[in-house]
């Protein structure tokens, strides 16, 4: 179960830094000329592969439970804050995420730039999608390095998250738009449950504790937190409905 | 010197994010389940308690700033 539970947490997590990605790269590259972006992405991708390399060796030398410990930490602060994002825009307390608009945005922005001769190299371009995808793409390395070091099997987590890229590009390539179709506020409010439930288990493991049902408490803990977030969400709706309008309450 | 401040900060913000409260809490959280690994009938019940303060206390924080 926690095999297949590290494959769609690293799936999910890419899935929505890669929507992200993509317009960034769809809006450099539609009004500027794809050879630069793509460049950039490329030497993003290098990058990022190399964080991976790098820190998966380095965390997986460490004793497991030190690993857990640390490793469920870093899980717990890093999920609470997506998860605490997802609960505020469930709520309307926070802006959802708007892909065409941010598309638009970068678009205008890379327009007003100005011209450039086709064969000279773009350094605009190059550096907002190298920019873009490194940034987007650290939360996955960082998601792959954690659970694939915790699972034993970094391989596998990249393997999910790379598997996400290629359908997103796909999809990306396939309608030449920004894909603001995609549920990228629930996939986050999925991927945020997720990260705070392995943190849970990784990290209270790791610092002696014992949990009732060993791996099968990560399906209880998972169902508890979504029970929880709902509450939350339903709460902060309420309370948002319940203050009055300052014209209304003027009268 | 700069260049190293400003990656400090990045890697605050990418990890600590905008509310320190989640990061102090869960430290804590774990810091106590390790001393006291056999409370309660196991410490299990630790850390998912103080994740749900945490984000019960962080998220009301922003409701109420509206």
């Amino acid at each position: 179960m926690s095999a297949s539970l590290l494959v769609v947490a690293a799936f999910l997590a890419s899935a929505v830094e890669a929507v992200e990605a993509l317009t960034i790269v769809l809006a450099v590259g539609v009004t500027r000329g794809w050879r630069s972006p793509l460049l950039g992405v490329s030497a993003a991708l290098v990058v990022l592969a190399g964080i991976v390399a790098v820190l998966g060796p380095a965390l997986t030398a460490l004793p497991i439970s030190t690993l857990r410990v640390f490793v469920g930490g870093l899980l717990l602060v890093f999920g609470l804050q997506w998860l605490r994002k997802a609960i505020l825009r469930s709520s309307g307390l926070k802006a959802l995420h708007d892909e065409d608009a941010i598309f638009r945005e970068q678009a205008e922005h890379a327009r007003a730039i100005g011209a450039l001769a086709p064969a000279r190299m773009d350094w605009y371009s190059f550096t907002i999608a190298f920019k873009g995808v490194l940034l987007e793409g650290l939360e996955v390395a960082f998601i792959v390095v954690t659970f694939g070091s915790n699972q034993g099997s970094i391989p596998l987590a990249a393997a999910g998250a790379a598997a996400a890229v290629v359908v997103v590009v796909a999809g990306g390539m396939a309608v030449r738009a920004p894909l603001s179709r995609v549920p990228e506020n629930t996939l986050k409010y999925g991927v945020g449950l997720l990260l705070v439930t392995f943190g849970t288990f990784w990290g209270a493991e790791g610092a002696g504790a014992d949990w009732p049902g060993s791996d099968a408490a990560i399906l209880g803990l998972l169902v508890f937190y979504l029970a929880v977030s709902r509450v939350l969400v339903l709460l902060l709706t309420r309370s948002a409905r319940a203050v009055p309008e300052p014209a209304a309450a003027a009268e | 010197m700069s260049r190293l401040a400003g990656l400090a900060r990045f890697l605050y913000e990418f990890v600590v994010g905008d509310d320190i409260t989640i990061a102090v809490g869960v430290v804590a959280a774990l810091a106590v389940t390790a001393a006291f690994p056999n409370v309660g009938g196991g410490a299990f019940w630790i850390v998912p308690v103080v994740v749900v303060a945490l984000l019960g206390v962080s998220v009301g924080r922003v409701a109420r700033k509206g």
